[in-house]
């Protein structure tokens, strides 16, 4: 999952050849808004057809944080 | 000027709104015309547009729902895909000293004015955040920034939609959408033929211009804030009200 999690990332925010793992934070390490977390979790949703409820978003700080959330909504991929 | 966009203005049935959808149609904008009450008048409006060489629909919604207003901006979506321009022109008066006034007359205006923004806002955020574009123009009024003696609830209501527009402005900057606020003053449509002429005689002596407004004095600001022209002007309020307010 990671490697379409990364694509997503890469093309919502514009980036190119960024290193992202699991561990990678997304307001420290990828400089990311509000903003831009709302317009992230959006494509996610719509990739995997989950709906992730704003109440949820504070504990998504990371990449895995969101892979794990995924996994946990049944999502296998 | 407005080639290939689409533009959704609510209460375009008659007055201001339909002198707005006339001119973004004339312009070359798709217009959505939203209604709530009368089909005919918002038929009207569209066959007016079409006459022009233009293209619109009539769509039906009380944008005081919150579902209702969500349904027609999904409704719209899946036929347009796109929605580039929004004027939220639904407004109602229910005008009454404040000893006077009941609380259903107050829940009714606010619901309308300022709710009724708020949910097509609300509603249409994601499709301008992802188009990366988009202009909001929130029709307030200038009983909003001076205070009216007898429309405390309408005037609370057009004061709020100020609020709103510079909050939303600011969420919404960093990609490029802007969101602005038109505040008319006397403007000749059905709302204000209900004054007596006492009153309308008492305009030509505050309005520095000496006369009412008419629509087309409002429309044509509204069409420059929704043109290409004005991607450096958000968060603003402007008067078109003859220099009542300054
Ligand atoms: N006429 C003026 O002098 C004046 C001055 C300042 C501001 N304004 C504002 O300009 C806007 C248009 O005013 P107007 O003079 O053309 O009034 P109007 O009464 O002629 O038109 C208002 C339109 O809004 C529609 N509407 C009302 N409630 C609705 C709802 N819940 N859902 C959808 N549509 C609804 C009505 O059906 C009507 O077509 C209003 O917001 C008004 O407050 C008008």
């Amino acid at each position: 999952m990671l490697k379409r999690v990364k694509e997503i990332i890469e093309e919502q925010l514009n980036l190119e050849n960024v290193d992202i793992t699991e561990d990678t934070r997304f307001k420290e390490d990828l400089g990311v808004d509000s903003l831009d977390l709302f317009e992230l979790v959006m494509a996610f949703e719509e990739e995997y057809g989950v709906e992730i409820p704003s109440e949820e978003l504070e504990g998504l700080t990371t990449v895995g944080a969101v892979i794990d959330y995924m996994k946990d909504k049944g999502v296998d991929a | 000027m407005l080639k290939g966009k689409v533009a959704l203005v609510t209460g375009a049935g008659r007055g201001i709104g339909r002198e707005i959808a006339l001119t973004l149609g004339k312009n070359g904008a798709t217009v959505i015309v939203n209604y709530n009450g009368s089909k005919e008048k918002a038929e009207e409006t569209v066959a007016a547009i079409t006459a022009q060489g233009g293209t619109a629909e009539a769509i039906q919604c009380n944008v005081a729902s919150f579902e209702e207003s969500n349904q027609m901006v999904q409704d719209i979506l899946a036929k347009y895909g796109r929605v580039d321009i929004l004027v939220n022109n639904a407004g109602i008066t229910k005008d009454n000293l404040i000893m006077r006034m009941t609380e259903a007359d107050y829940d009714a205006v606010m619901d309308t004015n300022l709710k009724g923004a708020f949910h097509m806002i609300r509603h249409l955020s994601r499709t301008f955040l992802k188009q990366r574009s988009g202009r909001i123009i929130n029709i307030s009024s200038v009983s909003g920034v001076m205070g009216n003696a007898g429309q405390s609830n309408y005037a609370a209501s057009k004061a709020g939609l100020i609020g709103l527009t510079k909050s939303v402005a600011r969420e919404l900057a960093s990609r490029g959408i802007c969101v602005n606020a038109v505040a008319p003053g006397f403007i000749e449509t059905e709302m204000t033929e209900v004054l007596s002429d006492e009153v309308k005689e008492n305009v030509k002596n505050v309005v520095p211009l000496g006369r009412m407004g008419t629509t087309q004095d409002v429309a044509e600001l509204v069409l420059f804030l929704a043109g290409d022209k004005a991607g450096y002007i958000t968060g603003q309020v402007l008067h078109v009200d003859g220099g009542l307010a300054m």
